[in-house]
């Protein structure tokens, strides 16, 4: 944990996933013709160590989507399916039974980037609006395999200054709790003072 | 069942017969293995990084320049004699196709070259090489045998 932090700084960044990620479930809910539930934002300090415990452990197989964000708060966008929940999420975006999909194909891969754009487009809007900031997403990317091999990239982009990596987490659900993925705003070095400054809360 | 110890991200251990080292989902991180084959003794470092940035280095297992020889010297501890090591590595796979490939994309690359410079500098005999490509490795060192066994979820598993 950042102890110069308080809890308004954690309360303002669990503010920031909690808009962004409401505007995300809507074009997911749209996308999906499903209703889409949305947990209370996390946001977290973690060792490098334990973000893929969040995910079920470093070995857990999972469907990766990671889109750089520009902006004067660069960022990093991680959107992560546990590999069974990609394949459901195939199954309803392609219309087959529940449950036919045992594949990512790269029809289906870039359906799960796509499902990602919408993501993080819908997300980044609400931020914009939020913080005034512009935020413009880079072509997403898709990696399928375990989920430590899956995020050490990311991580290593923090490595150089910091053994921790702050995540702003929020987990969506659909079809009752069958599908769900989880999304990390990922801010990079500087992107969290722009953030801060843009809301008017201190920071140092 | 043998016993088996967990090397997490950016972290080192060195063990002794019959113990097993693992390291799990590497993905641009490189798991190396050191062996000394007569003291029967191993190390297995999980780097994610290929060099430490200035003098603050706050945790030296995190890049290949100061892991390696952190690494070296606790085998040294355990009775292990540099001159008879010998190193085998996998991972430092790119596992996202991005558009603009900047260095830090080429990380996993990086990182291997900083592993394989140090070594040849330092005159440890690299056995096993298996790097690269864009999936995710686990890797274990059994450290009565020296055998290192890279696991991948889709393409199978190699004993080097």
């Amino acid at each position: 944990m950042n102890p110069k932090w308080s809890d308004m700084h954690y309360d303002v960044l669990k503010e920031v996933g909690n808009i962004g990620a409401g505007n995300a479930a809507t074009a997911l809910a749209a996308l999906l013709n499903q209703q889409i539930k949305m947990q209370v934002p996390n946001v977290a300090w973690l060792p490098f160590d334990e973000v893929a415990d969040r995910l079920g452990g470093a070995e857990e197989p999972v469907a990766g989507i990671l889109l750089n964000v520009e902006s004067d708060a660069p960022s990093t966008i991680l959107v992560v399916f546990p590999l069974q929940q990609a394949y459901f999420l195939l199954d309803i975006l392609f219309s087959r039974p529940l449950g036919q999909s045992d594949t990512i194909d790269e029809v289906g891969a870039s359906a799960l980037e796509e499902v990602g754009n919408i993501l993080a487009g819908s997300y980044l809007t609400s931020l914009s609006s939020f913080t005034g900031l512009t935020f413009v997403p880079m072509v997403p990317a898709i990696a399928v395999d375990m989920a430590g091999a899956v995020l050490d990239y990311v991580l290593a982009e923090f490595g150089q200054i910091a053994d921790q990596v702050l995540l702003i987490e929020t987990e969506f659900q659909a079809l009752g709790e069958d599908i769900y993925s989880y999304f990390f705003l990922v801010p990079k070095a500087d992107a969290l003072k722009a953030i801060f400054a843009a809301l008017g809360v201190d920071y140092t | 069942m043998r016993k088996k110890r967990r090397v997490g991200m950016a972290d080192l251990a060195v063990a002794g017969s019959p113990e097993i080292l693992v390291t799990i989902g590497l993905g641009s991180c490189v798991g190396v293995a050191l062996y000394d084959n007569r003291a029967r003794i191993g190390g297995l470092a999980h780097i994610m990084l290929p060099k430490a940035n200035g003098p603050l280095v706050s945790n030296p297992a995190k890049f290949a320049d100061t892991a390696l020889p952190l690494l070296v010297k606790k085998m040294e501890q355990r009775g292990a004699l540099q001159r008879r090591l010998t190193a085998k590595l996998a991972g430092g796979a790119q596992m996202f196709k991005l558009e603009r490939a900047t260095d830090t994309m080429r990380i996993g690359e990086r990182n291997t070259e900083a592993i394989i410079e140090w070594l040849t500098e330092e005159n440890i005999p690299v056995l096993a090489q298996d790097t690269g490509g864009s999936w995710g490795r686990t890797v274990e060192l059994d450290t009565e045998t020296g055998e290192f066994l890279v696991r991948t979820i889709a393409r199978g598993e190699k004993r080097y």
